[in-house]
This record gives structure tokens, sequence and C-alpha cells, in this order.
């Protein structure tokens, strides 16, 4: 077992209120799985994300990657697990738009503390594992949408983490770029990668081996995936701009809405 | 860490004008150190360069009766010195410290001088061996100087200097070979000289100048010291002048011909009657060399002390900077929150984002102080300019500028840096 989820529950606190937005998470994912993530806007999806990620921490429960139990570990020993086990792909790539594709990449490499040439070789090799060799030395703002989301995996695979984790990937991008996204992927589970990734899109949660819906917090696993789909998009339709951070429920969770 | 520099240089590139609005708070402050320090130390340069001189480099050395310059004068009896001689003058010039020696006596007549109706009270007279107007750097302004002849045939001459020649001769203009009145006996005025490179005061805040001088309002009168007897009645002690071999020997020039004089007259320190003949001799008579050196040094003390306060000033303006380096970057880290957030999700530690921030802060300030650095230097030139005052730019003042500056970043940019450090990964990544 790769990463193991156990009773895990999130709250956040608005005003004197305790807002649920996980509730009794429990989640196993196997090595070299592919797993979809599918909700809707506030399901509490980005959040369970992030506690994969090891970026925030459950109210409740426990959580194990890889054999380690992730609630006992301290600041430093949380980074190096971001940084050797987990990469991370966001919806809106967050690239350092003043550093060179290069040295984006670098980045973690840089906190792994890889001698410089060594780092060197690496990059230019995640680079070409996403097929823009030769835009080594272009900056963000002279890549396009579908060149900076792979500048961002190249970014991700290259300290060879465990897992992928990625936060729609395709959803700022145009749907040939997204297919290039998820031709990718699909490279990257082959070679053996773990792969966890959110997404509203029946189509790119296709790609998946297996689908894990959320809804309100809770976890619906198994079959009857397509009924709750088309009852949740007729519910709450997609706006454009809840694409951008959709881990809270907007309407209960005004604290967090601030900073949508 | 070069990584981090190349980063800062990125991010104060970014910013340009915020950049320089930052620095100029440590620009300003620093600029106005280094002027003060670079005028400080012009000052300073000059004062020893005055004192010291650069043609009349000579140590006198004197006797002195406790702590007061001796000179027995007209109204007191002579004494059973020993009188200089020409193996003691060979001896202090086999001193590698020495290049020239000369030896005068000096005394003052109350009756002074008179030249027609003009009387002049309180003269200083000086006794010159041949060497003296040599060593102490005087030349010929009209007439001429004593000649062996003068000497072996007790010539009753005068030589005088410029301030004596105006006052005793009060504008006349041809007066040499004028006879004048001392003591009831007539000498001749045979020559006018002067000094070469005297000390001229160009420092004029310091009060404390003129107390380094030999300031004699009437001016000196020459003769040879062969008719010094004839003159006062009985023998003056010698006082020595030497020409060092360089500035820095000064000091032990001046102390090795002391401690040979001393040894000669038998100085001591006994009082009492419980002395032999010789040892009353020297009791309490001590030659000193006057050492110049260290009444530089207390001159500028003086200068510098009154300049420190100033730097404290300046200093003011410097934590001014810092406070306004510390609010640009708490700005910088609540601007880069996402960055921040981003970094951390990769791997990145406490540390690294500390370290990103203070070197940012760092280099921030520390180009500043450069810049200010500059800056000063410019201003010191101008303030020179303006106000006649030399410049000596200290290159120990430049570096402990830069050093000081950085470490103002650090101070002051340690409370943002930890801030930003201290950001939670998805707080920071959600923060728009």
């Amino acid at each position: 077992m790769l990463l193991e989820l156990k009773n895990i529950y999130k709250n956040y606190i608005q005003g004197n209120m305790d807002v649920p937005v996980l509730k009794n998470i429990n989640l196993s994912i196997e090595e070299g799985e592919y797993v979809a993530i599918m909700g809707p806007s506030g399901s509490g999806k980005s959040t369970l994300m992030n506690i994969i990620g090891c970026i925030d921490k459950p109210t409740a429960g426990t959580y194990f990657l890889d054999g380690q139990e992730i609630n006992t570990l301290k600041d430093r020993e949380l980074s190096f697990v971001r940084n050797k086990q987990i990469g991370f792909v966001f919806q809106t790539f967050n690239l350092m738009p003043r550093q060179t594709a290069l040295d984006n990449v670098g980045l973690p490499l840089q906190y792994a503390k890889v001698p410089k040439r060594e780092r060197k070789r690496m990059c230019l090799e995640a680079l070409d594992l996403v097929g823009l060799s030769d835009r080594v030395s272009f900056k963000p703002t002279q890549l396009s949408g579908g060149q900076k989301q792979r500048v961002a995996i190249a970014r991700a695979m290259v300290n060879q983490p465990k897992i992928l984790l990625a936060d729609e990937p395709t959803g700022a991008l145009d749907s040939k770029s997204g297919i290039q996204v998820m031709e990718l992927f699909r490279e990257l589970h082959e070679r053996g990668t773990t792969i966890i990734m959110i997404t509203h899109s029946d189509e790119i949660a296709s790609h998946a081996d297996r689908m894990v819906k959320i809804i309100d917090g809770e976890l619906i696993t198994g079959d009857g995936i397509s009924d709750t789909e088309s009852n949740i998009s007729n519910e709450q339709p997609e706006s454009e701009i809840m694409h951008t951070y959709d881990g809270i429920n907007a309407d209960s969770v005004g604290q967090e809405v601030r900073y949508e | 860490m070069i990584e981090n520099i190349r980063l800062s240089f990125q991010g104060i590139w970014a910013h340009k004008m915020r950049s320089f609005l930052t620095m100029l708070g440590i620009i300003i402050g620093i600029a106005a150190i280094i002027a003060i320090v670079s005028t400080i130390k012009g000052t300073s340069e000059q004062i020893k360069e005055n004192l010291v001189g650069t043609g009349t480099n000579v140590v006198k050395v004197e006797l002195y009766q406790g702590d007061w310059n001796y000179t027995s004068g007209d109204s007191q009896g002579g004494n059973k010195l020993p009188v200089f001689n020409d193996s003691l003058k060979d001896e202090i010039l086999d001193l590698d410290e020495v290049t020239a020696v000369a030896s005068y006596r000096m005394g003052s007549l109350y009756n002074g001088i008179m030249y027609g109706d003009n009387l002049v009270n309180n003269t200083t007279f000086v006794g010159v061996d041949e060497d003296y107007f040599s060593v102490m750097g005087y030349s010929v302004k009209k007439g001429r100087l004593f000649t062996e002849h003068d000497r072996k045939n007790f010539n009753k001459f005068v030589i005088l200097d410029t301030v004596a020649a105006d006052v005793l001769f009060a504008g006349e203009k041809d007066y040499i070979g004028k006879t004048v009145v001392i003591k009831n006996d007539a000498y001749v005025v045979i020559g006018v000289v002067e000094q070469q490179d005297s000390f001229s005061p160009k420092v004029e805040n310091l009060n404390d100048w003129y107390t380094y001088y030999y300031n004699d309002a009437s001016g000196k009168y020459f003769v040879t010291d062969d008719i010094w007897p004839m003159l006062f009645g009985f023998d003056e002690p010698y006082n020595v002048v030497v020409k060092p071999r360089s500035t820095e020997d000064m000091t032990k020039a001046g102390r090795k011909t002391a401690d040979i004089l001393n040894d000669y007259i038998g100085a001591n320190d006994k009082t009492g009657g419980d002395m032999s003949e010789e040892e009353s001799m020297g009791a309490s008579l001590k030659y000193r060399s006057e050492d110049l050196l260290e009444k530089a040094k207390a001159l500028q003390e003086v200068s510098a002390s009154t300049s420190k306060q100033l730097i404290w000033i300046a200093s003011i303006s410097l934590i001014v900077g810092g406070i306004g380096v510390m609010n640009i970057m708490l700005v910088s880290v609540t601007e880069r929150t996402r960055e921040i957030g981003l970094k951390k999700a990769l791997g990145a530690r406490k540390g690294v984002i500390l370290a990103q921030f203070l070197t940012e802060a760092a280099v921030l300030t520390s180009l500043g102080g450069m810049i200010g650095v500059g800056a000063g230097i410019g201003l010191a030139y101008i303030i020179s300019d303006v106000a006649k005052t030399p410049v000596a730019i200290s290159g120990a003042a430049i570096v402990v500028s830069v050093v000081f500056s950085m470490v103002i970043g650090i101070v002051f940019g340690f409370i943002p840096s930890v801030k930003a450090a201290n950001l939670n990964p998805i707080d920071a990544l959600r923060y728009e």
C-alpha cells in the first residue's frame, strides 16, 4: 500500500463555527495506480489532495504515506517528504515567472541539495521527457499554456517522486494541449508513477484506471458514478471562477472564499 | 547562496524604482558617514602634516626643570652644567635616526632691544651654532648669516627673523647694517631670516592650534653662541635640535638624543642636600624631546571627538533606512506569498525561505551601502571644495560601511524573513 487515509476529517473554522469539509475519508491507493478524484466545486476534493500532498493537515484521522505516519512528522521532515515523494502539478502551473524553464524544473533539486552539474543533467532529462528539449532557456512568458504545464510536469517529476498529484491539470488548457498532457500522464503511469488527479471532466477522468467520487466531503466509490455525476452537474454548474480553487464550499466557508 | 544572490538581483532589478527608494535611507546614511570620516581624516592628516612639517622635520631636545622649560634668564645666576661640545655632537650624529644636529641656547631679556626710540621688551634671544639655521630650515631673506670670522672675533652682530624685523623697524626698509642697542651695548644687524615651510595653520576651527606653536609675537633675535656670555653674563645651558632621517624616526631620534644629553649632564631626579657635587648639577634637570607626533595625535583626537557626534547623528539615518527596508521586505513577503507557498510545496524547508529573504535584504542594503560610499566620496570632495578642508578617503571606513549596511539588511530583514519562512504552505498557495 503506497498511501492509506484512515478516518480523515477536516474542518475549517469560520468565525466560531466549525465547517466540516472532509468527513470520515477512508482511501487506499496502491503503488502504480492511476486514480481520478472527481467531485463538484466545494466537495472537498482539493482539500483531500492537499492532505495527500502533505501541504495541509487533517483535523482528525491518520495518514500513512509509504509506511510513514505523516501526522507525526515535523516541519523539516514534511519538507523532505514533499520534496522526495510527491510531485505537484497545479491548474495554474505556478511557475516562477522570471526564471527559465530549466531553473524552474531545477527548484526541487535545489532544495534536495543536488550538485549543480547533476541538477542540470536531471533537468534536461526531465524536460526531454515532456518533449521540451528545445525550450530549455525559455521563460514562462515565452511559452504556451500547454508548454507551461509540461514544464510544471517536468518539475514535478524531476526528483523521481513516487506520487504525482495533479489538481485540474487540464483546467486552464485548450483541448489539444489537454490531450497532450493526458498522453504524458499515461506515459508516466506506464513507467510506474502513481498518479492522483483531480478533475471535473468525465472525459479526463476516463484516462484513469480508477475513479473516486467525493460529494459534500464524503467519499463515494464503486458503481453509480455516472449517476451522481449527472446529478451534481445539474445541481451545481461549474463556473469559470470556481475552477481556480474549489477545495471549499463557497457558500459555507466565507473565510476561505475571500482568497478565491 | 550564489543562486540566492542572483535571485535577489533579479528581484531588485524587477522593482528598480522601489528598490532604489528603499535603499535611499541607507545611501544617505552611509554617504553622510563616509563624507564625515573622509573630512575628519583629511583634517587630521593635515594637522599632522602641518605640525610635523615637510621641509622642517626637526625635533627639539630642550632642557627641562621639572615640567618647565629651563631658562636661567637674566635674573638668575648661571649653572655649572657641562658645555655642549663637538664630541657630543658627533655622538648624536652617529645615531642612525639622525642626519643633522645643531645646538642653541635660548633666553629672554626683559629690557630687550632698542632701535632709535623704539624699545622692544621681553625679547627672545637665540644663541646659535654654525648649523642652526640650516637644520631649522631658515633661509636668508636679507643680508647674510654669521661667518666663522664673526664667531672668532666675537663680533657683536645680530640676525632677526621676519617678525622681529617688523616689530623693531616698524616699516623701515633699509635696516641692514643699522645699529641696535642691547643691554647698553651696540650690535649691528647683519641679516634677516625666515623659516621655510613654517607651520601655517590651515585648520581654523581648533583653538588648540596655537598652543602647539612657539607663538612669540615679538619675534626672535639670533646671535652667535660665542658672544652669548657677553649678552647674558653666564653660560645658558644648550638645547639641541636634530633632523631625523624620516618622519617616522622623529620620536626615536628625539628620545635617543635626549638620552645622550641626559647621560652627559648626569641628569637625575634627586632632591635635597644628600648628593655629591656631581649629582647636584643634574638634579631635577632633564633633556626632553619635543614629540611632535604625539602632539599631532592629541590634536587629531580633539578633531575626531567632535566629529564622532556627527557620525552618531548620521547613524540615525541608517536606522530609519533599516526600518524602510523592513517595511518593503514585509510588502515583498506578502506579494510573494504564493511563490513561498509553491516553494514549500516543492519541498523548500523553512531555512531555505529564510535564507532567500535574508539574502535579498542584505543584498539590497549592501548595494545601498556601496552606492552610499560612492555618494559619500563625492560629497566629501564637494565639501572640501566649498569649505576648503582637506579630504582623505579611508579604506577601512569604506569596508566597515559596506559590512555595516549588510548587517542592517540582515537585522531589519529578519522579521519579514521569519514571517515568510513560517507561512503555512496551503495558506500561502491559496493566497491571491
